[in-house]
């Protein structure tokens, strides 16, 4: 089951708070086939202006609905926000890996699963933490301050344990998540960090100091990058990220890479 | 009631006969399977890869593309895997669609890697045509081949005298006469010309006071690019007889329309695929329309049918 580009009926597009948007698509190709990690990519107007299209993890998957959280931060995502219920949006997708690598499912559902999101990271990893919630996932979530902490509800609705880091310490740990999750390694999980899987997605240097950890430590590490994309079908070549074996696709190797193949 | 023809889409580019005159543009297609998902890819006229250098090549330093006003940069820096991985393992694929497939390549520090290049396609009976890159802006080289008349005919004579199969080069829109590049390249037995390659172009983050792609400066492309690229059509026109193929920002059928009439034979549709991977087909059944509903029953009535204004 390959993506697909449809139009895709909006079926709700509300603001959470602040600039934080929920997005409910009526999809059934999509929703048939998507796995946590996969993206879409929507072309947020008619016209050319905005030119590109603008990718938007899969939030979550509920019928034949796919459900996005997003920011309207800039141009093409703003204009997202001004779009209708009933209205149809030009999508494709879906696009990219996600976090289980195929065929080894197994072996992962034997591990403890860490997801550690900063910001606007916690988008794909509801969608994560439902699938595997059997496997009693601690979730990490990372933010500036207290009104910026993003789903923490959520994931503890699907019965995630739930740690906070906040920079100016208004919620939880005091400091950077990655600091958080060198703090459960040593107290927590001492000696058993092989049993461990860490899922991350959020800002690049977040997950440059997570994958450290991670390798450090000796457990395996999926993280879910960013990038700039012309094409999100691994065409264009534009998103590219440096690994062991050269640059790969941030849209079709990628969203998610292993932290050890990574050479930032 | 008349009856409306059936319009004949096809087109001759020196010795390539084309089913219909809408081909993709190279580095925007990659090896065409990226778009089997979206599209019967059988449909389209041509198909030109992403540029094969005899080493394989990997690019630039991301980031490598940032979006503009009505238009995207990208410095890509021709990541391709090397001649002989194309051949072994993305040309199998092209070679089953049964249509033709037009090799696009370049050199890197020598010219003379042009012929080492030729040599090897000129053996490949599925290999419809070269596309001689001698444009690529993002190369990080002070002047470009095609950026000069005599070193331009000399290239094309170099690679002219190695095969027999049809020859395109294809120009940049950065220099100051693109008609009489275009000539040279004629001269030296060039059987079409592919105008435009991408501007030349930079972007500026403010907050950080740096560029937003990696090697400073790239080549623009998309609808921003399009009355650049329709009025160096037209110039060059007016100048050669060999056929153009024309490109530059073309989205959809208006805008395929609008380099026909300038004078192009066939064109090509570039970052409008990356966009709307359906963009080449849904350009192939608008030209069809268009045709139907003026009465053309071939290109012919179309290409370089521009008249002057009405006062």
């Amino acid at each position: 089951m390959g993506p697909k580009q449809i139009k895709a009926k909006i079926i709700s597009n509300k603001i959470f708070r602040d600039n934080y948007w929920h997005l409910e698509l009526e999809s059934k190709a999509i929703a048939g086939c998507a796995v946590p990690g996969q993206f879409v990519n929507i072309k947020v107007s008619d016209g050319i202006e905005p030119l590109l299209r603008r990718p938007l993890s899969i939030h979550g998957i509920e019928g034949s609905r796919v459900r996005f959280f997003y920011e309207a931060l800039g141009p093409g995502t703003r204009l997202l926000s001004g779009r209708n219920p009933g209205e149809f949006l030009d999508v494709i997708g879906p696009l990219g890996n996600g976090f289980v690598v195929p065929g080894k499912a197994k072996a992962a559902r034997l591990k403890v699963p860490v997801l550690v999101a900063g910001g606007m990271g916690v988008a794909p990893l509801i969608f994560l933490a439902k699938e595997i919630r059997s496997s009693k996932p601690l979730v990490l979530i990372g933010a500036r301050t207290k009104s910026k902490i993003l789903c923490a509800q959520e994931f503890k609705a699907l019965g995630c344990a739930v740690k906070i880091a906040t920079d100016d310490g208004s919620s939880g740990f005091k400091g950077r998540v990655t600091e958080l999750l060198g703090q459960v390694l040593r107290q927590d999980a001492p000696g058993c960090a092989r049993r461990l899987a860490i899922y991350a997605c959020g800002p690049r240097p977040m997950l440059k100091a997570v994958a450290g950890i991670a390798c450090e430590n000796d457990i395996d590490s999926r993280l879910s990058l960013e990038e700039h994309m012309a094409c999100g079908i691994g065409a264009c070549l534009g998103c590219v990220i440096a690994t062991k074996s050269g640059y790969k696709k941030v849209c079709k190797d990628g969203p998610v890479f292993s932290g050890k193949e990574l050479t930032w | 009631m008349v009856k409306q023809v059936k319009p004949d889409l096809t087109v001759r580019i020196g010795k390539l006969d084309l089913k219909n005159p809408v081909m993709v543009a190279s580095g925007t297609f990659g090896y065409a399977e990226e778009f089997a998902p979206f599209i019967n890819l059988k449909k389209i006229g041509a198909i030109v890869t992403k540029t094969i250098t005899i080493r394989p090549r990997p690019g630039n330093l991301p980031p490598r593309t940032c979006e503009t006003p009505a238009g995207m940069l990208n410095s890509i820096g021709l990541e391709n895997p090397g001649i002989d991985k194309f051949i072994g393992e993305k040309l199998p694929f092209l070679k089953k669609l049964r249509i033709p497939v037009i090799i696009s390549i370049a050199s890197i520090d020598d010219p003379e890697e042009f012929t080492v290049l030729a040599r090897q396609l000129d053996k490949i009976k599925e290999v419809s045509a070269l596309e001689l890159n001698i444009s690529c802006p993002n190369l990080h080289k002070d002047k470009l081949i095609s950026q000069d008349a005599k070193e331009t005919f000399e290239l094309v004579s170099l690679v002219r005298k190695l095969t027999q199969k049809c020859l395109i080069t294809k120009l940049s829109p950065n220099v100051t006469s693109i008609s009489e590049i275009a000539l040279a390249a004629q001269n030296a037995g060039s059987d079409a010309v592919a105008l435009i390659n991408t501007l030349g172009g930079m972007s500026i983050d403010v907050d950080k006071r740096a560029p937003k792609i990696g090697s400073w400066s790239g080549g623009l492309s998309g609808p921003a690019i399009r009355p650049v690229a329709v009025k160096m059509v037209w110039e060059a026109r007016n100048k050669i007889k060999i056929p153009i193929i024309g490109m530059g920002g073309i989205m959809d059928t208006q805008s395929a329309l609008e380099f026909f009439i300038a004078g192009a034979s066939a064109i090509s549709v570039g970052t409008a695929n990356f966009i709307n991977p359906r963009a080449s087909v849904e350009i192939i059944s608008g030209l069809k329309a268009y045709m139907a509903d003026n009465n053309m029953r071939d290109l012919s009535g179309l290409i370089g049918s521009l008249k002057a204004c009405e006062s």
